[in-house]
């Protein structure tokens, strides 16, 4: 059947079973949008920049299993996204984003609205191309979805000419991609496995920690029954939590700069530890060199060959998909029925309960004035643990990721490579959209929410129930904490002065706004939020100005070398 | 440690720079970069020299073959194999320089391809040092002018690198 090439973009998207495509239009993506208006399966998501919309279809993909799709002009669209690009990029999130461009003719003429998208994006894709020709839309878009999907996930950019979306072609999508140049491990090298699972029944002193590689190939499951099975500790990263549920005993807590003193030492006291869709990132481990003084066996479960033995030197590489591996592990430790060192784990275990005792998460709660964590606790304990739970960066980040537990994946969405501030509202928005009647908490700072707020907007539009819980203590947090600890307390710009009156400004846009100053009345305050089935709620919480986050490996640091309290000082 | 690697790519526009970009992006030293198509005209072959130590060396080609349209990646310095490089070098030949000049040539195995009254242009391959050599051995006050394609390198007797 012959179409327009916009009318194929359309169709494709139709034959990838696109729910919702998040975007803007313009100039170059008029006929696009012309096609995408006279269709009702694919429905489009008006967003208020384009930033949001990548970062939308990035918290849609988060939080499901599903390619997050993205539609943006060309120019300043293109520009506009980058940042929420780089960001999918940086935490492996499969998307197809779709951005116009000029007409082939005016390429290279420094035309309206005219940028080398698929320059400015190269480094912060999987892959990206250029389509110069309406009969390669459709197996281009079909590239596109299978690169983002397959191997390590990752955003893929197809940059369309204007003038190719008005050209016509005949269209048929094609049913399978045939890639010479691409194709990626899924299944994991027996022997390797066979030697990691002999590694681990010798083991005295072993551990297990996991990232978002379980998450991204929805391993939780088969991750859990391997843990549970040789009884080992776990710990998950920022990108892993939920990969195995925080509320088990057998669970450390999270691991790195502000992770738990138990993770922490277990991390780098084992004598076999087993990194599982994890890249030993410098906010997880610190300073390589003071963790490589501690001898022991390293084996690495990823489905990325380069990020093994990119910063610590591994024993046992076994490239592959994670649950695939994990699966095989589990066939194959029920198979032979052997188990690990019984006794040597016992008094493992002994010395954990031992570092697990010094209770590093304790804080000073406070009668007179909102302690943030206090506010994770309770909205942890009025969601019953099961709401989606999205954050922007800094402080509040690192609180919603210590105090709020999270049983299972894909229920915290951040931005942990990248570290991108203003994700958290456009991440609930895709996450509510993803699961319209669930429980939907945006965990975010005075700072932060500024960086997106006109998605307010949208969300009013889409009338998406989200809950916002501003934990506003008028400063940057993480950097006043910096300054506050090696800068000499000399708060350079962290100030944040003439702020709104957050609840007014949610109600000028048609949502409901509470205030809270009194830790009294948080509960109160969340409970409120949480009946109001069909409101966005923005919860304003004037919390403690001077609270730091602990523990802390100081950047550069090793991971024995944490500041568990402010008396630690 | 130096290492040439040579990989084949999909000749597609752009695919330069998804190389030489991600030598730069992660800080990656480039001694020369040459690139053609091969004699099936959907590939290139790219021979990159690069120095590094191990580390290093193992996260290139692990990067490299990550890149979508990289087919192939081989460290060929890594046994035993052949580089060569073009150079051609403008200098002065005038008076007893000129004689001089066809005869340093000659012993280099050179070739003149132009002569004007008052110059040459001497066709040299070899690999690296040969080429150093030559300008080593020459007096440098009579090069005008010199251009060089950087290496081009292939295994010895069966080590092939092909689809």
């Amino acid at each position: 059947m012959v179409l327009t090439g916009a009318e194929i973009v359309i169709r494709c998207l139709q034959e990838e079973k696109v729910e919702y495509v998040f975007g803007y239009p313009g100039g170059a993506v008029l006929f696009i949008y012309d096609a995408l208006f006279q269709q009702e399966q694919v429905r489009h998501v008006l967003v208020r920049h384009e930033q949001a919309a990548i970062h939308a279809a990035d918290g849609f993909a988060r939080s499901t299993q599903k390619v997050g799709c993205a539609l943006v002009t060309s120019g300043p669209g293109a520009t506009n996204a980058v940042t929420g690009i780089a960001t999918a990029f940086c935490d492996s999130v499969p998307m197809v984003i779709i951005s116009g461009q000029v007409p082939t003719a005016a390429i290279g003429q420094d035309a309206f609205q005219e940028v080398d998208t698929v320059g400015i994006t190269r480094p912060c894709v999987k892959h990206n191309f250029l389509v110069k020709d309406a009969k390669d839309i459709a197996s281009t878009i079909k590239k596109a979805f299978y690169l983002a999907k397959t191997g390590r996930p990752g955003p893929v950019v197809v940059d369309i000419p204007k003038d190719v979306t008005a050209q016509k072609a005949e269209f048929a999508y094609p049913q399978t991609v045939e890639m010479r140049s691409y194709n990626p491990v899924v299944k994991g090298h027996q022997g390797q496995i066979k030697k990691a699972l002999k590694l681990l029944r010798e083991a005295k002193r072993p551990m297990i920690y996991t990232g978002g590689g379980v998450i991204l190939s929805d391993a939780a499951e088969a991750l859990t029954q391997l843990t549970r099975k040789l009884g080992l500790p776990i710990t998950n990263t920022l990108m892993g939590l939920g990969g195995y549920p925080a509320s088990d005993p057998q669970y450390l807590g999270m691991p790195g700069m502000h992770g738990t003193y138990e993770a922490n030492m277990s991390m780098h006291f084992s004598d076999v530890l087993v990194a599982i869709g994890a890249r030993f990132d410098d906010r997880v481990i610190g300073d390589p060199n003071h963790f490589a003084q501690e001898p022991r066996k390293i084996i690495h479960i990823d489905i990325d060959p380069s990020s093994i033995s990119k910063r610590v030197k591994v024993d046992v590489p076994i490239v592959g998909d994670v649950k695939e591996v994990l699966e095989d592990m589990l066939r194959l430790l029920e198979a032979s029925g052997e188990t690990t060192d019984k006794e040597a784990l016992a008094t493992w275990w002994k010395q954990i309960d031992e570092w697990r005792s010094r209770d590093c998460m304790k804080y000073r709660n406070s009668d007179e004035i909102i302690k943030p964590q206090f506010v994770v606790q309770k909205l942890w304990e009025v969601t019953g643990g099961d709401a989606f739970v999205t954050s922007d960066v800094g402080q509040h980040q690192m609180w919603a990721a210590q105090y709020y537990r999270f049983d299972k994946p894909r229920r915290w969405l951040n931005s942990g490579g990248l570290g991108t501030m203003g994700v958290g509202l456009p991440y609930a928005m895709g996450a509510q959209l993803a699961h319209p009647g669930s429980p939907v908490a945006c965990i975010t700072g005075e700072a932060s929410i500024q960086m997106c707020i006109q998605e307010l907007s949208t969300c009013k539009q889409f009338r998406l129930p989200i809950k916002i819980c501003n934990l506003n203590n008028r400063y940057l947090g993480m950097v006043r904490q910096w300054q506050e600890l090696f800068h000499g307390g000399r708060y350079s710009e962290s100030y944040m002065d003439s702020l709104p009156d957050f609840a007014k400004l949610a109600e000028a846009y048609g949502h409901v706004g509470i205030q809270v100053k009194e830790p009294r009345d948080v509960e109160g305050a969340i409970r409120e939020a949480f009946s109001r089935k069909n409101d966005l709620v923005f919860l304003d919480f004037l919390v403690d100005q001077t609270e730091n986050v602990y523990p802390m490996v100081q950047g550069g640091k090793g991971l024995t070398e944490m500041i568990l309290s402010a008396e630690d000082l | 440690m130096r290492h040439v690697i040579a990989l084949l790519i999909e000749n597609e526009s752009g695919a330069l720079s998804r190389v030489s970009g991600l030598f730069s992006a992660r800080g990656y030293n480039i001694e020369s970069l040459t690139v053609a198509a091969t004699e099936d005209p959907s590939l290139s072959r790219m021979s990159i020299v690069t120095i590094g130590s191990d580390d290093i060396i193992e996260q290139i080609t692990k990067q490299l073959n990550k890149l979508v349209e990289v087919v192939k990646v081989v460290d060929i310095s890594e046994s035993a194999h052949i580089e060569r490089e073009l150079m051609l070098i403008k200098v002065r030949a005038t008076g007893k320089d000129r004689d001089e000049m066809k005869r340093m040539a000659d012993i280099f195995r050179g070739r003149i391809i132009d002569a004007t009254d008052s110059s040459y242009v001497i066709e040299l391959t070899g690999n690296q040092t040969k080429l150093d050599s030559f300008i080593g051995a020459i007096d440098t006050g009579l090069i005008l002018e010199t251009v060089r394609s950087g290496i081009a390198g292939i295994g010895r007797g069966d080590r092939i690198l092909k689809l």
